[in-house]
């Protein structure tokens, strides 16, 4: 608390920009010199507001694909319908994030914050996809040990060294890096899919590849409730990031047809099963 | 006796404050680890499993890390704290090498790893470790460890979530536990590795989060040799 | 003052320790734990018929309390109903029904209707407020054609085209969501199921083990078990088996016992036909 009053002139000096605020650059220096004051729930996302659901990841024969549908979830409420989860860091790297949005946005901003500070050195080193996710791993097991968790789950993707990079990184720190990943619902519905479609094709290419997260992202707008058939996608390959969207996936409810109401104690007419079905 | 609270005196006595989103800072996410000393080589050998819930995070996820200096430790538990633990662990190892030009012996690998565990015995590590390796003579050793940092030798340890089956196991065939007139020698490293084997196959068949892969690592004064045998995948 | 009022037991289960037991659990008393088909269970309809799946893992626990358990429950001729949830809820609640079934077909003469076992069997949950934790999957063929319901603890129900439930229900759904179509042939909505529970067998870890098939159409039903062995046992690597003596003898005694042997003859005599 005290550092951040003196800075660097002591107490004859300037003082902060503002009182009890942080200093300049001070905000984007992760943790910064700020304490965090440790009482009061008050101060921690253990109640997240404005959330954003599942994150698909897999790789393809010479790259990686991403995608998140765009809802920020306000409870129960679709209260934004055009909030982007990808987040490009460099030409190799972009990540996805699940959790609370606003969670998301400050640790963007810090990371785009070093993103620059990086380009400053002009040293032609920056993040790498593996160098990022190791770094996430430390933000987010810090603040779950100081019971102060920023309430996501984060996807890293890139290409490193000519191989595909894909990191799970969660709010407690849980971290691995594997061929397929999803998060929130995606990983009870999506993965599955995923998963299978990659066993009996292990050289999808791109086109393939794009096909299966619309087949996907169409099916958790289908059965979760906190998506959206409005998404981004994004390719990693050698040659860079192509982050594409929004992109509309077109929900086909032909069968709808096929359910009938209820036995309400009303009754129905009785028609024939093969009657009522409108062919898709 | 149980005393019942009197419901009618207080009358808002079942009531509970809204909750909040609940904030657990740890999760259990599977894995089993078993380690074996024989004569002139240790053997750990790991389930590559990484679960949480009634998920399958990823089925290529060993627990089992390989330090500097040649010694390999089992971890499993809390992923997060692995990772951490590793971390801290390796970079401790490699400012030792740095100041004593020589790689740490793994009992006092074991020694510190207990020091490193209990440092956080108000907030644990919430990870079940296992140090195998080779002592100063040439013998193998397993070193156990419980969270916060009790340890002892032993010859062979199962540990996580599929050790309360696989001890037994060992206890029996290596141990020779409940078997009359049996010599306790120590175990030759191929009917070692096909025992081990065994064990996970059993282990996989009734442990929800134990499968997909065994890896054996084989620690003797020539290195660390690693396989890979497949489990079920369900 | 009245005399204290005795009423006759009428039947069915008792919820007045409910209260009593919440509150010792609050305290801290463990209750014992009991087997849970942690599931996947669905079904399809298909242009002739109904095809129900099951996986065959009972879980207590983190521990596979069954590898090859049974979770298809016969309800009548027509209909089959599979259960996830409490492993003696659903067994017990569709024997029932099945019961009831039975007697309603023989009290009117006629096949029992999917939609008589349906509402039998969300009446009777309903009843029970959720305590009896059975979600089912239930489908048959009757006059009206193929029907499918799935059926929730609390008793409410669905009538749909296809249908997942237990833990393994989304991996299913998943599949189900992406592949199915309206009419399809016997194979293809078999391959679709089969397809359904196969990722919940390798996805969720509460389902495991084997694919049970049950195939129900106008006059046929085909109950195979199983269908396929998703997962193969693997093969011990060496022996186990103990040297004679290895149990250790601690002390014995050997008495002789006296024996009276008794022999009789037993003559051939014809059969009685008349």
């Amino acid at each position: 608390m005290a550092s951040s009053m003196s800075g660097p002139f002591g107490n004859s000096g300037p003082g902060p920009l503002w009182t009890g605020g942080p200093a300049p650059g001070q905000f984007y220096n992760f943790p910064g010199n700020a304490s965090i004051p440790s009482n009061g729930a008050a101060q921690k996302t253990l109640s997240p507001v404005v959330m954003g659901t599942s994150v698909l990841a897999f790789q393809f024969n010479g790259g990686v694909v991403i995608a998140a549908d765009m809802l920020g979830s306000y409870g129960s409420l679709a209260r934004f319908r055009d909030c982007p989860r990808l987040f490009k860091v460099n030409d190799s790297t972009i990540i996805g994030a699940a959790g609370d949005y606003a969670d998301f946005q400050y640790l963007t901003n810090i990371i785009q914050q070093h993103v620059i500070d990086e380009e400053c050195l002009n040293d032609g080193f920056g993040y790498t996809p593996k160098s990022l996710h190791c770094w996430l791993t430390r933000v987010l097991y810090n603040r779950r040990s100081q019971f102060n968790p920023l309430w996501n789950t984060y996807i890293v993707v890139g290409v490193e060294d000519e191989k595909p990079f894909l990191g799970y990184v969660d709010k407690i720190g849980m971290a691995y890096e594997a061929p397929s990943l999803a998060c929130g619902f995606g990983a009870y519905m999506a993965l599955p899919i995923i998963r299978e479609t990659m066993e009996k094709k292990p050289d999808m290419n791109q086109e393939e590849a794009l096909a299966l997260i619309d087949r996907c992202m169409k099916l958790l707008y289908y059965r979760d409730a906190r998506s959206l058939n409005k998404y981004q996608v994004a390719v990693v390959t050698k040659d860079g990031v192509d982050l594409r969207g929004p992109i509309k996936s077109q929900p086909n409810w032909e069968i709808a047809h096929m359910i009938k109401k209820k036995n309400t104690g009303v009754r129905m007419n009785v028609v024939p099963y093969d009657q009522t079905v409108n062919r898709v | 006796m149980m005393s019942v609270p009197n419901m009618m005196s207080n009358p808002l006595s079942d009531y509970q404050a809204p909750n909040q989103v609940s904030f657990s800072p740890y999760e259990f996410n599977g894995g089993t680890i078993l380690a074996v000393a024989g004569e002139d080589y240790a053997l750990i050998a790991t389930d590559t499993r990484l679960s949480q819930g009634f998920s399958i995070h990823s089925r290529d996820s060993p627990k089992t890390y390989p330090l500097s200096n040649g010694s390999v430790l089992g971890c499993c538990g809390f992923h997060g704290d692995v990772l951490t633990l590793t971390k801290v662990l390796g970079a401790r190892l490699q400012i030792f090498e740095k100041e004593h030009n020589k790689p740490m012996p793994t009992p006092s690998v074991a020694a510190m790893l207990s020091t490193i565990l209990y440092y956080r015995r108000f907030f644990p590590y919430y990870t079940h470790n296992i140090v195998a390796g080779l002592d100063e003579e040439g013998k193998g050793c397993v070193y156990s460890f419980d969270p916060v940092g009790s340890y002892e030798r032993e010859v062979f340890r199962a540990k996580g979530s599929a050790s309360a089956m696989l001890q037994p196991l060992l206890d029996n065939q290596i141990g020779g536990k409940n078997q009359q007139s049996y010599k306790v020698v120590p175990i030759p490293l191929k009917k070692c590795v096909s025992m081990v084997k065994d064990v996970f196959t059993s282990a996989a068949e009734r442990d929800i989060y134990t499968g997909d892969n065994i890896l054996i690592s084989i620690i003797t004064k020539d290195g660390v040799k690693s396989e890979q045998f497949p489990l079920r995948r369900d | 003052m009245a005399a204290p009022c005795v009423e006759p037991a009428k039947g069915g289960f008792s919820f007045e320790n409910c209260g009593r037991n919440d509150r010792f659990k609050e305290m801290g008393l463990k209750f014992p734990t009991a087997y849970k088909t942690g599931t996947t269970i669905a079904g399809v309809i298909f242009k002739d018929g109904v095809v129900l799946g099951a996986d065959t893992r009972a879980t207590e626990d983190t521990v596979v309390a069954d590898k090859n358990c049974a979770k298809i429950h016969y309800m009548a001729d027509n209909i089959y109903c599979c259960g996830a949830g409490t492993a003696a809820d659903t067994e017990m609640t569709t024997q029932m029904i099945s019961a009831d079934l039975e007697l309603h077909r023989l009290n009117t003469g006629r096949v029992p209707r999917v939609c008589t076992a349906n509402r039998l069997l969300k009446q009777m949950l309903f009843r029970y407020q959720g305590y009896i934790g059975a979600a089912l999957v239930l489908g048959g063929v009757d006059v009206t054609g193929p029907s499918l319901y799935s059926i929730w603890p609390h008793g409410s129900t669905d009538k749909l085209p296809f249908v997942t439930m237990g833990s393994g229900s989304l991996a299913a759904m998943a599949m189900f969501e992406d592949r199915f179509k309206p009419n399809m042939s016997r194979e293809e909505a078999m391959k679709l199921v089969r397809d359904g529970i196969a990722a919940g067998i390798f996805n969720d870890l509460g389902s495991g083990s084997n694919v049970d098939l049950c195939v129900i159409t106008k006059d046929k039903v085909e109950y195979i078990r199983p269908h396929e062995i998703a997962n193969q046992k693997g093969v011990k690597q060496g022996s186990y088996i103990y040297k004679k003596g290895t149990t250790a003898v601690l002390s014995s005694q050997v008495k002789k016992i006296d024996i009276e042997v008794v022999a009789t003859e037993v003559k051939p005599q014809p059969m009685d036909t008349q």
